[in-house]
């Protein structure tokens, strides 16, 4: 690995809510290298989501340490993009318009953003769509238009917190191949959380697995499969035998593939 | 087909109630200062435009309506924003405007007689107090109900406290405000009318006066009908604004005046 893009030490969080106190994460170490893709899986309330939003600087942690690029995280950053689980976009807004959106908000020069925004477009498969409102798209289609939102400042690292998981199975595989591409061109370091074992194989360099509440890493897997990877490779011996090393480590514990 | 059901049933029925109520007046011989048949409230309105100057006396009222209107919604969009904006602020406002919404506006108005005279002005601020409320209340609640994923955006972004106003919370303020400007916009057309009744030598309020205390009643219902016109329109060509502002949104959903 070369140096590391996020460096996460003895992370926790605890939630207060009136009487109750829930420890969400105990005590996370986690280190990202530059251009790695690193999937998060682990049951539903693991702590994936608060995982994400304290790197995010959303949230600050109880305990622990986040060092991103260099500098520890006190608060939200323009160095990292996010994509939603729900693609949040702004109704009144044109796709374009949203997809620069971060450059409206960073004081970005809005001309030379343009241009960028629209190659984006057309990296995600949204080339003629600029001009349309995102209420006119399909959810796959919104998702990809939150894709671009979130390489248009060109930050290095990519959050992604569960971005299919409201989307239909075929929908989703097809998103799957169209990420690793987009990847592969933008060379982001990127941080994905997904409950989808397969999703995560398929995705990943390596697969942290996460244990239920209060979630700490069970195990960090290095995924074998070479690039580019294609949905005929899920089918391999090789790709089943990752997935069946990940579902042994949840056991099966509420977790879809 | 359905078009010509849509425009011809309530045509059908108008034409039923004018021809029963024609009907009945003449029939029964109502004496004309208690109910004037249609036909006698049509030749006082063709009368009243041709030789008693309706088109000026509508001209006032109408502009008493829109410039209070336009005065009032102004500075409740203004407060409303402010009070967001600063929490401070509506702690230290809110209540009162709570307490001054429940005071009909009604009776200060001839108090804004006595300060402000029988002129157009004492009008506009009467109609601009009408108007102020509904867009006020509807306002601050359209700048607070923002999804908390549209806020978690733009707290990643780092935006500040008035890019998250400009590029958030007011635009998905805006079907709310005009839930409240079509609220406004009837009332404002009430407000030019009691201020006119209270105190006026010109106008469609005062006309109509006149025509009470000389039991001509065909003119009074001539009047209504003028004020009738009058809403309509001016409802009419707020509802176009709106569709051409608010194209995401249907604002009924949004009502909350």
């Amino acid at each position: 690995m070369t140096q590391a893009a996020l460096d996460i030490r003895g992370l926790g969080m605890v939630f207060r809510r009136g009487e109750a106190v829930v420890e969400a994460l105990a005590s996370v170490d986690l280190a990202v290298g530059d251009r790695e893709f690193v999937a998060i899986v682990g049951p539903s309330g693991c702590g994936k989501s608060t995982l994400l939003k304290l790197v995010t600087g959303l949230r600050r942690p109880t305990r622990g340490t986040i060092t991103l690029h260099g500098r520890p995280v006190d608060g939200p950053r323009s160095d990292v993009g996010i994509v939603f689980q729900s693609p949040v976009l702004l109704p009144w807004r044109t796709v374009l318009d949203n997809v620069l959106l971060p450059a409206d908000v960073l004081h970005l020069p809005r001309a030379q953003y343009r241009d960028r925004a629209l190659e984006l477009l057309e990296l995600v498969g949204l080339g003629g769509f600029a001009k349309n409102y995102p209420q006119e798209l399909s959810g796959g289609m919104q998702q990809r238009a939150a894709i671009a939102r979130a390489l248009v400042h060109d930050a290095p690292l990519l959050l992604m917190d569960e971005p299919f998981g409201a989307l239909d199975a075929m929908t989703r595989e097809q998103m799957n191949i169209e990420l690793q591409r987009i990847w592969a061109a933008s060379r982001k370091t990127v941080v994905f959380i997904t409950h989808s074992i397969a999703e995560a194989v398929f995705l990943a360099d390596r697969i942290v697995v996460m244990s239920p509440r209060p979630g700490r890493v069970l195990e960090v897997i290095d995924n074998p499969m070479p690039r580019q990877r294609s949905l005929d490779d899920t089918l391999t011996p090789e790709f089943g035998e990752v997935v069946r090393r990940v579902r042994v480590l949840l056991g099966g514990q509420g977790v879809a593939l | 087909m359905t078009a010509l059901r849509n425009a011809g049933l309530p045509l059908l029925v108008f034409v039923l109630i004018v021809g029963t109520w024609e009907a009945v007046v003449r029939w029964f011989e109502v004496p004309t200062y208690l109910v004037p048949a249609p036909s006698a409230v049509a030749a006082a309105f063709v009368n009243g435009f041709a030789r008693a100057n309706y088109l000026g006396h509508a001209a006032i009222t109408g502009f008493q309506a829109v410039t209070g209107f336009l005065a009032g919604s102004a500075l409740g969009i203004a407060i409303g924003v402010w009070i967001v904006v600063f929490p401070t602020a509506e702690r230290i406002v809110y209540p009162y405007v709570v307490a001054l919404q429940t005071v009909p506006k009604v009776a200060i108005a001839p108090l804004m007689i006595v300060w402000f005279g029988f002129g157009l002005e004492s009008k506009i601020i009467i109609v601009a107090l009408v108007s102020l409320f509904p867009v006020l209340v509807n306002v601050i609640a359209g700048l607070k109900a923002v999804d908390q994923d549209r806020l978690d955006l733009m707290s990643a972004l780092s935006a500040s406290r008035w890019q998250v106003l400009r590029y958030l919370r007011f635009p998905n303020a805006l079907p709310f405000i005009f839930a409240g400007l079509n609220t406004a916009i009837v009332f404002s057309v009430i407000g030019a009318i009691v201020g006119e009744f209270v105190g006026a030598n010109r106008g469609v309020g005062f006309l109509i006066l006149q025509a009470n205390f000389s039991l001509d009643i065909a003119a009074a219902f001539a009047l209504f009908v003028v004020l009738s016109i009058m809403g309509i329109t001016l409802h009419w060509i707020l509802r176009r604004i709106e569709a051409r502002v608010v194209f995401w949104s249907k604002a009924e959903e949004h009502f909350r005046a």
